[in-house]
């Protein structure tokens, strides 16, 4: 009888399966045709078999494969378990829908060859499912290194543009420093024991002092891959500057890669959890959240926004992973868990919407070769498919029943409001501050995707070269309607989601969310009689309400319109330059937050004829910390100058009176 | 105090050799000379090896005598001939330092190194111990001709005849190093001549000439 083979077996197939199509792109380097029809449709067939497979392993026991591959004697190991799997489940789902996406996307261009993308792109997959299933901290630093250059060669796609090399370097040098502080935890997490499996790390049991270190070098690390403060400053720089598909991948997904280590981290390998680190945690994610929104109200090119958005949803999910250590230190695993759920949900979530939104700006942009939201608008009339699917993504980020984002925003707000339970009244204070500071953060973002979306599809269009804009192909629209479905199914039916989540609290915080699992209507964390929530019925309740509205508007309203000019303010002409812009819409944001931008401004004078009015915010960010840290660096290096003559002899003299002295002296 | 077993005799007095052709290096001036020179040192390198290994019977060694005897006897001071022939450079070389003061530098090296080499010497259970002192001696003046140098090709004879020093001292102090670790410093010297090789002739399509006061334009700044 044929066993079903067991899961590492179908990760490692499906990475094999990535890593060939790779190869194959390399052997076809220049054959759009075949990279673009042929490759990608096949890596996104990789994808929703590998979604499959760990869907399955979700609930199965953990598995654990010693692979033949690393060094003599140090052989890689991996291991599929519950949190793996949920990871790879939301790898594997989006990253298909993001292949079958460029397989209608990557047109040739001057920068990489087709192929080369294809291989790059494919690397980039692998890597990732590499990092999930890896379970020492030699094959988790190969994949995590692998991840971060397959995916820097990504964003300097068009490498020959100075800007966007330098945007690629300055997420290369963030992504190293974020890897050092990982080693340096992996190194504190093994306790002396020299074995670098993860199975001894979960055996060590550190000091808290240690234990700390370790946690707090994991924050950083994965920190600066995910965008948390004060690292968050390659997202912004990289994000406009990779093709649309890359930052979908990196924004949905190589960002959860972070979140997922952090996790692993902080529940699974660390066998004690404390207090502080929590509160730490949820501050410091909090004020991402609040940051990354604030700015995205600022910008004015639509994937900065986003990629200020990813920052503001990292955040989010940083405080709820905050949260649930608070929870778990304090010995509440039935809020663990629902605050975790609510982190993992999230995850998954923002994976869907922000990939769908990231790729409708790349279709934008391949239809109108325009970034600027100054320059956009209307556009729903030209793309009705990519506007309408967008949409969808839009009021999911926006946070809006019946869509997923609401369920776990409201979850996590769920799990904040039931804290009164704990013992310190000190922490207790902290979280309801925190609560009103996510609401806060949920309701600008939801006021900035009201920008995002009214301008640039509604109204008229800014530009006239927008009316040639054509919408996407069909492989496109496929992608974007399978992550609007997405969208809908997981805001729909929330039960099925946390009810898979089960296997992954049990293993982290030891507890299951219980009851609030179980029923597929109705979702009540704390019991019916204090808060619930069916997606289904408000589904219900909305579609009636605009059924009715539309009938009622139909029958007793269209009988007498009234056809008049309309009001137009004195003025009879109106052109598209008087529509809010992007810069208007994000006006009283600005105005609130002043202490928080550095803006540059430029009022021209009442006696210039061609009057131009701009203002650039940048980010403090870099004259708080990098540009210090940069002038030092000058500083230092102008002495060690000095020495530099530039003749050889006096360069060996060097070292050979180093030689010397370090013979003299040691011997 | 006992007489050494002959071997060991014929060891010392190679080692001497090297040290004298180690100043001799440090003296000649012209350019196909020291690669003679080299050689010469080479097979000195080689021949002591290869008693070494007669006489301790450690049979690793024959193969590190036979792999000094290719490498640095026939192949390098070829490939080096082959370049001068090519790059046509002249005959003689200037020194940074004229040859007197250079000699008298390198006598209070050697003093040093013996200084140095005594108390290692002492520990090492070897019967070639003795000989540290010149090893470390042949890679100091070996050093100190790189210094002094002011043309390319003689500065790259200085860095392979401090490999054979580094050698010399590996054998002495603990009859060589492991096979693996041996072949690859071979790999790595013949490849980085080559390199070197490549590099002349960049240097001199630059600058016309191989002379290295070239380089000192391509400090930063100014």
């Amino acid at each position: 009888m044929a066993m079903p083979p067991d899961s590492t077996t179908l990760v490692l197939a499906a990475i094999s399966a990535w890593l060939l199509i790779g190869a194959l792109g390399i052997a076809a380097l220049r054959k759009l045709r075949f990279v673009s029809r042929v490759l990608f449709p096949a890596g996104a067939a990789v994808g929703v078999g590998l979604a499959v497979a760990a869907f399955v392993a979700i609930g199965a026991p953990p598995q654990v494969a010693v692979l033949p591959l690393g060094l003599p004697d140090l052989p890689f190991h991996v291991r599929v378990d519950a949190l793996s799997a949920y990871f790879l489940v939301l790898l594997g789902a989006a990253g298909a829908a993001i292949s079958w996406f460029s397989a209608g996307y990557f047109r040739s261009s001057e920068g990489t060859p087709p192929g080369l993308i294809c291989f790059q792109y494919h690397v980039f997959l692998a890597a990732m499912a590499f990092v999930l299933i890896a379970d020492d901290a030699y094959a988790f630093m190969v994949a995590w290194e692998a991840m971060a250059l397959a995916s820097y060669f990504l964003v300097t796609t068009e490498h020959r543009i100075p800007e966007i090399r330098r945007a690629g370097f300055l997420y290369l040098l963030i992504a190293h420093v974020g890897a050092i502080a990982i080693l340096l935890c992996f190194g504190v997490l093994q306790g002396g024991g020299g074995d670098y499996t993860f199975g001894a790390m979960r055996a060590v049991t550190l000091p808290a002092a240690w234990a700390s270190v370790a946690f707090f070098l994991a924050l950083f690390g994965f920190g600066a891959k995910a965008g948390l403060l004060p690292l968050h400053v390659w997202l912004p720089e990289a994000h406009p500057a990779a093709p649309s598909p890359v930052s979908a991948l990196m924004s949905g997904v190589m960002l959860k890669t972070a979140i997922y280590g952090l996790l692993r981290v902080a529940f699974d390998l660390l066998h004690l959890q404390l207090w502080w680190w929590g509160a730490i945690a949820l501050s410091l994610g909090l004020v991402t959240a609040l940051f990354g929104v604030i700015f995205a109200a600022a910008q004015t090119d639509m994937k900065r926004l986003l990629a200020y958005s990813s920052i503001e949803n990292i955040g989010i999910i940083v405080a709820g992973i905050g949260l649930a250590i608070l929870y778990k230190a304090y010995d509440k695993p039935l809020l663990a868990a629902i605050a975790l759920t609510a982190v993992l949900y999230h995850a998954l979530n923002h994976a869907f919407f922000k990939s769908l939104l990231f790729l409708a700006t790349g279709s934008v942009l391949h239809a109108t070769k325009e970034r600027s939201l100054g320059r956009l608008g209307g556009l729903i009339h030209r793309m009705p498919w990519v506007a309408w699917l967008a949409l969808v993504g839009t009021l999911a980020i926006a946070g809006l029943p019946p869509l997923n984002g609401f369920v776990s925003e409201w979850l996590l707000l769920q799990a904040f409001l039931f804290t009164p339970t704990l013992p310190q009244s000190f922490v207790n204070m902290l979280v309801s501050i925190a609560a009103a500071a996510l609401v806060l953060a949920a309701a600008l973002a939801a006021y900035v995707m009201v920008k995002f979306y009214g301008v640039v599809f509604l109204g008229r269009p800014r530009e006239p070269s927008l009316a040639y804009a054509k919408d996407a192909g069909k492989y496109e629209r496929a992608a974007l309607a399978a992550l609007a479905l997405g969208c809908v199914l997981l805001g729909v039916f929330p039960g099925v989601v946390i009810g898979a989540l089960d296997p992954v609290n049990l293993l982290l915080v030891g507890h299951s969310t219980g009851e609030a699992a179980g029923d597929w209507l109705l979702l009540a964390p704390f019991g019916e009689d204090r808060s619930s929530y069916s997606a289904v019925i408000v589904l219900v309740v909305i579609v009636a309400v605009v059924l009715v509205t539309m009938q009622v508007v139909h029958r007793y309203y269209h009988g007498r319109v009234r056809h008049a000019d309309p009001w137009d303010c004195g003025h009879p002409l109106q052109t598209p330059r008087m529509q809010d812009t992007a810069e208007g819409f994000g006006q009283p944001v600005r105005q609130v937050f002043e202490p928080f931008f550095r803006i540059e401004r430029h009022l021209p004078s009442p006696f210039d004829d061609k009057p131009r009015y701009w203002l650039k915010p940048s980010d403090p960010w870099w004259h708080w910390i990098y540009l210090p840290i940069a002038r030092a660096a000058e500083f230092a290096a102008r002495f060690v100058g000095l020495i530099q003559q530039g003749r050889i002899s006096v360069y060996l003299t060097y070292s050979f009176v180093t030689l010397l002295a370090l013979l003299f002296f040691v011997r | 105090m006992a007489t050494l077993p002959l071997y060991a005799q014929f060891i010392n007095l190679l080692a001497a050799l090297l040290l004298l052709l180690s100043f001799a290096m440090l003296a000649q001036r012209r350019v196909l000379s020291l690669i003679d020179l080299f050689a010469a040192q080479g097979l000195a390198l080689a021949a002591s090896t290869a008693i070494v290994a007669y006489g301790t019977g450690q049979h690793h060694l024959y193969w590190s005598a036979g792999l000094t005897l290719i490498l640095k006897v026939f192949l390098l001071p070829w490939i080096l001939y082959r370049l001068i022939r090519k790059l046509d450079v002249k005959w003689d070389v200037e020194g940074l330092i004229n040859v007197p003061t250079t000699m008298l530098i390198g006598i209070v090296l050697v003093v040093f190194a013996f200084n140095l080499a005594a108390p290692i010497s002492q520990l090492a259970s070897t019967v070639t111990r003795a000989t540290l002192g010149i090893a470390m001696a042949c890679v100091m003046l070996s050093f100190l001709m790189m210094i002094t140098r002011r043309k390319a090709i003689p500065q790259v004879i200085g860095f392979l005849s401090m490999e054979n020093g580094l050698f010399f001292a590996a054998t002495s102090a603990t009859y060589g190093m492991p096979m693996v670790v041996e072949l690859g410093i071979a790999l790595d010297v013949l490849v980085g001549v080559l390199i070197l090789g490549v590099f002349f002739f960049q240097i001199r399509e630059q600058f016309d000439s191989l002379d290295l006061r070239h380089l000192e334009k391509l400090k930063e700044g100014e």
